[in-house]
């Protein structure tokens, strides 16, 4: 009687457990689909072309064209990574191969609680802090006047927000490289910085690529910090201390009126799908760099 | 002579950058965490952690926070005991009951690492179709689906990382003595992983009170306290972005009440989470 007990047990939650499985198999598929099928409306009617190319705003005419939010994402994503890349990589470096295991230690959970802070704070502190810096001090520094509400602010606050999340992909990239190898290098009588120059940055070259295209597609998703700073002003900004208006701040901030005019809610999901194929697109490159460097080794 | 004086140059600078980098990322976290806390305190009041907004409270006047506070702990855990019930037999599925099928567990691991990487807005957007699809309303019932499908790969991916590290000998003993692949899952893996398992919660429970875009669609805003799961309920972080936007000053200066009580609640789930992973490190068998 106890055997059969245990064996019903054990088949109930087999049961459950391949259930989980099918359902995360299909959850993917299930958001593709769905936002396949509510942006279905507006790419019959416009055209993905016309969608994608037109910079025509207006919604209630029923022009929906995606250039300027477009635009405005590569922009604060391009400026976002390029601002962070240095940082990260210098410190993944010195975390890395100079520095001690206390100093790896104290950072671990400075970089941890920095991942863990809601981008949310990081938009209140854009507000506070990032947007008078941009209005008052760099947009005359490089002779433009600006509010500091800005494309500029929005890429500022992204780079500090990606720091932790590139940081520790980088970290982990560089763990793989064997130290053999850089010891070889550095009892050739190359200094440290040679070393790590020719040895290490090169072989896992392939791993900081890809540790930017994770962080490119974390980057191209956020909404509410990038939202709270970078102005929301449609139009294609031909600067960089020019507002401009991301695809995730689109969507967040037209959720209420989308109801109403189904066309809307249709161009809404068009955009929520833009967001969806990018980020998968540079995920599943960089998760096939990272396999392609598993394998070398 | 030149070259090598020029060598020293490139060594001393490269490492004045990185030394520099380093300590950047050290000040930025206290600049951040002062900042909210210099703006956050001289706002925050008994009052603000105690009443719910009052009358005229978007102008100015009287009330506080709780229903956002209650709103925010009511969403995260329920997304939370959702998650768990996907994503602990998830992970000791491929830890346990699919452990010889490699391709089998390369592949969830693989779109685990897709579902990952999916901006939460997204999740939004698509929790709002499937609310519409389902005909609820926004409601707390609908935050807590959208936030439990948003935090799930986060779990997994944190369950996981702890139950690879279970020795393999230790399955097969328990397996050698007749057990089930259900009584080695749960009474030897997740036990043995149960603060590994706790620290998964927690982070996911960070991440779910603290995101905006997820909840923005399916969660609708109130000044009351939900007493059920199809009422609308405030969050913190929505407290946060909504009145920050309002021109008045003290309902901005409350902006940063709710910034400052999140960023308490981040910062105590961190130690809490760090203080548990030292425990297990100590207890587990090796």
């Amino acid at each position: 009687m106890y055997l059969k007990a245990r064996k019903i047990k054990d088949r109930i939650s087999g049961g459950w457990v391949q259930l989980v499985l099918v359902f995360v198999f299909v959850l993917p598929l299930g958001i593709l689909a769905s936002l396949l099928y509510k942006s279905w409306l507006i790419m019959q009617t416009t055209g993905i072309g016309d969608l994608l190319f037109s910079s025509v705003w207006r919604p209630l005419a029923g022009e929906f064209g995606f250039f300027p939010f477009i635009i405005s994402s590569i922009w604060v994503t391009i400026l976002g990574l390029l601002i962070t890349a240095p940082i990260c990589l210098f410190t993944a470096i010195y975390l890395t191969y100079y520095g001690s295991n206390r100093l790896s230690v104290f950072m671990r959970p400075v970089i941890d609680i920095l991942a863990g802070i809601p981008s949310v704070i990081y938009g209140v502190w854009g507000v506070l802090i990032i947007i008078p810096f941009t209005g008052r001090f760099l947009a005359p520094l490089f002779g433009y006047e600006s509010t500091g509400f800005s494309i500029m602010a929005g890429g500022l606050v992204l780079a500090i927000m990606l720091i932790p999340f590139i940081l520790n992909i980088l970290i982990e990239i560089f763990r793989t490289v064997p130290v053999e190898q850089y010891e070889a290098s550095l009892s050739l009588g190359a200094t440290q910085w040679e070393s790590i120059k020719h040895v290490v940055v090169r072989r896992s070259f392939p791993g900081i690529v890809s540790a930017f295209a994770l962080g490119l597609s974390r980057a191209f998703g956020e909404t509410i910090a990038v939202l709270m700073v970078v102005g929301n002003v449609v139009g294609v900004p031909e600067n960089l201390f020019q507002p401009g208006y991301p695809l995730p701040a689109l969507i967040a901030n037209n959720y209420g009126e989308m109801l109403s005019i189904p066309m809307f809610d249709s161009a809404l999901m068009f955009a929520a799908l833009i967001l969806l194929v990018v980020v998968v697109f540079f995920n599943l490159l960089s998760r096939f760099v990272i396999i392609y460097l598993e394998k070398r080794q | 002579m030149m070259r090598r004086i020029f060598k020293i140059i490139e060594e001393r600078f490269f490492y004045g950058l990185m030394l520099a980098s380093t300590a950047f990322l050290v000040a930025l976290l206290l600049f951040i965490v002062l900042i909210i806390l210099y703006k956050g305190l001289p706002s925050l009041s008994w009052e603000m952690v105690s009443q719910t907004p009052k009358g005229g409270y978007y102008f100015g006047r009287e009330g506080g926070l709780l229903n956002a506070i209650i709103g925010s702990l009511y969403l995260a855990t329920g997304a939370v005991v959702i998650g768990l019930f996907i994503s602990l037999p998830l992970s000791l599925a491929m830890n346990v009951y699919f452990r010889n099928n490699k391709k089998l567990v390369n592949a969830i691991r693989f779109v685990l690492d897709l579902l990952w990487g999916i901006p939460s807005i997204v999740y939004g957007a698509f929790g709002f179709t499937i609310m519409i699809y389902l005909g609820i309303k926004t409601s707390l019932l609908a935050g807590i689906i959208t936030v439990s499908i948003f935090i799930l790969p986060i779990m997994v991916r944190a369950m996981d990382e702890i139950m690879k590290q279970v020795p393999l000998t230790l399955l097969e003993s328990a397996f050698s003595l007749g057990s089930t692949n259900t009584e080695v899952a749960f009474k030897v893996v997740a036990r043995q992983c149960f603060p590994g398992i706790v620290t998964g919660v927690l982070l996911a429970f960070g991440r779910g009170i603290g995101d905006v875009a997820a909840v923005l669609f399916t969660t609708g805003y109130t000044d009351n306290i939900p007493t059920s799961l199809m009422d609308q309920t405030a969050t913190l972080p929505l407290a946060v972005f909504f009145q920050l936007g309002s021109p008045i000053p003290e309902v901005q200066s409350r902006a940063y009440a709710a910034a400052l009580i999140l960023t308490v609640i981040i910062l105590l789930i961190s130690v809490v989470t760090r203080f548990l992973s030292r425990r297990y490190y100590k207890t587990s068998i090796k």
